[in-house]
């Protein structure tokens, strides 16, 4: 029972702070939040680290390469996107030379 | 070198996984504002790597040389991908995130019943269900994710695919999953493993059928719906393996797709059920659309759409896909940048499913240096929209279509819009007068007031930004 009074708590923290964040934001918000489903990886280590079985080797280090794909992926990215909204657009009007492309 | 010290489940560990997911909320709730969301996005990084570390101290583990092997590759192709990627793609990038996120799951679901299978001791019914329930929704997620990517990727063709009777063929894979997942529970003393590898595959159809018949342009809900979806198998996951962090993590998740699912679906006017399942835009019958004679409309070129717009006094843009398809984003904050020198007011207008994921407009306007003030949303704009002199119609089509107000029975009706037509004068540019992705005619393109600037969105804004620079 305590984990779904955990579960259940998670669900209105979830709408609760979700839904303060404006439109402007949704697209960071989305791969961010991406990136933290990643931590499934964490199942796929527990797999890995206690086998003792092939297929659950095989099984476990992809799902743990999926689960880093997401996750490292996922956050570089955010912070990627992140920094073109934090950056002070009046002070350099010049600087934009390398999105030609 | 540090001992593995931490029990399973033990104290300890627990303690570091509740400091984790306090991380993951602290992170998002700092995302309310573009000046603290990045350092928000470096503390629930922050959160993943306790996370991890806690994981890897946990005592018993094992099998070190796999576990690198599976994060060196897994980071590596992360960095890269997250490296490379332009900020026009990111809608892909996301659902292929997504996809994987869902395949590990569902990997960790198949091999949960392995180990519960090779014990051999009775499957208990708490871990059992969540661990059926993380292979369907996990399998369902990575295969429609990938369909997804390829689609936006145009591996894969964008417009609606479906095939006769569909339909009733989801139905019966949705029933058959049901079966096979009782009958897997009823028989928790010893779960056949066979007959859940055939869970997997039969959610891995239905995840490629789901999502092949949807529109490109009904994306930004499907996207949505899939990451809730990995978000909750994620959580189920949690439950399967009593950690609390990925209950949590997986839930947080799970409640961001489904607001934004939500919120994207009002913003269509339309509900769920009707994105995922009707086929809409494009299908068979929605073809019609160029025939017949032209309506008469007003044709112009850059020089005389860099006229209109250097005397206006306020300029209203309105992005859409196009802009994206075009690389248009920087040609038009140029175009802005020109305006803004002659004193003239630019503001954007930000139609929700403008693109192909929540906020993707956003986005690509601030990689082009747009300051976040000027984005304005639908509700905010509408009321400005009759004292604007020129709105400009970049690359956006459905969003802007007055049908949707005036035409009760047009598909779009009752869909909010932003409203272009209530302003002085309306410059589209676009390449054809061709109807967008619900199939039907814009009749923005044929009001008094609208001018059509037949080009490529990045070619004319460039035009268009010189030609006002030589005024």
């Amino acid at each position: 029972m305590t984990e779904i009074t955990i579960f259940v708590l998670a669900v209105f923290v979830g709408f609760e702070v979700i839904s303060k964040v404006p439109t402007t934001l949704h697209t960071p918000l989305m791969s961010q939040t991406n990136a933290i489903h990643g931590i499934v990886m964490l199942g796929g280590l527990i797999v890995v680290g206690f086998a003792n079985d092939g297929v659950e080797y095989v099984i476990g280090t992809i799902a743990i390469a999926f689960g880093a794909i997401n996750i490292v992926g996922g956050f570089m990215v955010t912070d990627r996107m992140l920094g073109m909204f934090s950056r002070k657009p009046k002070s350099k009007a010049g600087s934009d030379g390398k999105g030609g492309a | 070198m540090v001992e593995a010290v931490l029990k399973p489940g033990g104290d300890a560990a627990t303690a570091l996984y509740i400091v984790a997911f306090s991380l993951f909320i602290i992170g998002i709730k700092q995302g309310t504002h573009p000046t603290t969301a990045k350092r928000g996005n470096l503390i629930a990084a922050g959160g993943m790597a306790v996370a991890v570390v806690t994981t890897l101290l946990l005592d018993g583990m094992g099998n070190w040389g796999l576990i690198v092997l599976g994060l060196g590759i897994g980071s590596a192709i992360g960095v890269i991908a997250s490296i490379r990627v332009q900020m026009t793609e990111m809608p892909q990038m996301v659902a292929l995130y997504n996809g994987v996120g869902g395949g590990a799951v569902a990997l960790i679901a198949w091999s949960e019943i392995r180990h519960g299978i090779s014990i051999g001791e009775d499957f208990p019914l708490d871990s059992l269900i969540p661990v059926i329930f993380a292979g369907i929704v996990g399998s369902v997620s990575f295969w429609g994710s990938n369909i997804a990517f390829a689609k936006l990727q145009d591996l894969i063709p964008t417009r609606p695919i479906a095939a006769p009777g569909q339909q009733v063929i989801n139905a019966i894979l949705l029933l058959a999953i049901i079966v096979i997942s009782v009958v897997l529970a009823v028989d928790h003393e010893s779960p056949s493993e066979g007959l859940f590898i055939l869970l997997l595959v039969l959610a891995a159809i239905l995840g490629n059928l789901v999502v092949l018949p949807i529109g490109g342009a009904d994306m930004p809900v499907v996207i949505s719906l899939l990451n809730a979806f990995t978000g909750l198998s994620a959580a189920a996951a949690g439950f399967a393996l009593d950690n609390v962090a990925l209950i949590v993590a997986g839930t947080l998740v799970g409640s961001s797709g489904t607001i934004l699912t939500l919120e994207m679906a009002t913003a269509m006017n339309r509900s769920v059920s009707n994105i995922l399942f009707s086929g809409f835009g494009g299908a068979p019958s929605g073809g019609g659309g160029g025939t017949g004679e032209e309506k008469p409309h007003v044709s112009i070129g850059a020089q005389d759409a860099a006229i209109k717009l250097a005397y206006a006094d306020s300029v209203v843009i309105v992005p859409g896909y196009g802009l994206a398809v075009a690389q248009a984003q920087h040609a038009i904050k140029e175009v802005a940048d020109e305006l803004e020198k002659r004193g003239v007011t630019v503001n954007y207008a930000i139609h929700p499913v403008a693109g192909r994921m929540p906020g993707h407009m956003n986005v690509l306007l601030a990689e082009a240096d747009v300051a976040y003030e000027n984005l304005k949303e639908m509700e905010e704009i509408n009321p400005e929209m009759p004292r604007t002199d020129v709105a400009v119609v970049v690359g956006a089509n459905d969003v802007t279509n007055p049908a949707a107000k005036n035409d009760p029975d047009s598909p779009i009706a009752g869909m909010p819009i932003i409203e272009v037509s209530e302003a002085q004068e309306v410059i589209v540019i676009k390449r054809s007068l061709s109807p967008g992705f619900a199939g039907i005619d814009n009749d923005l393109f044929y009001e008094p007031n609208t001018s059509m600037l037949f080009a490529d969105a990045k070619a004319a804004a460039a035009e268009i930004a010189a030609e006002i620079g030589n005024l």
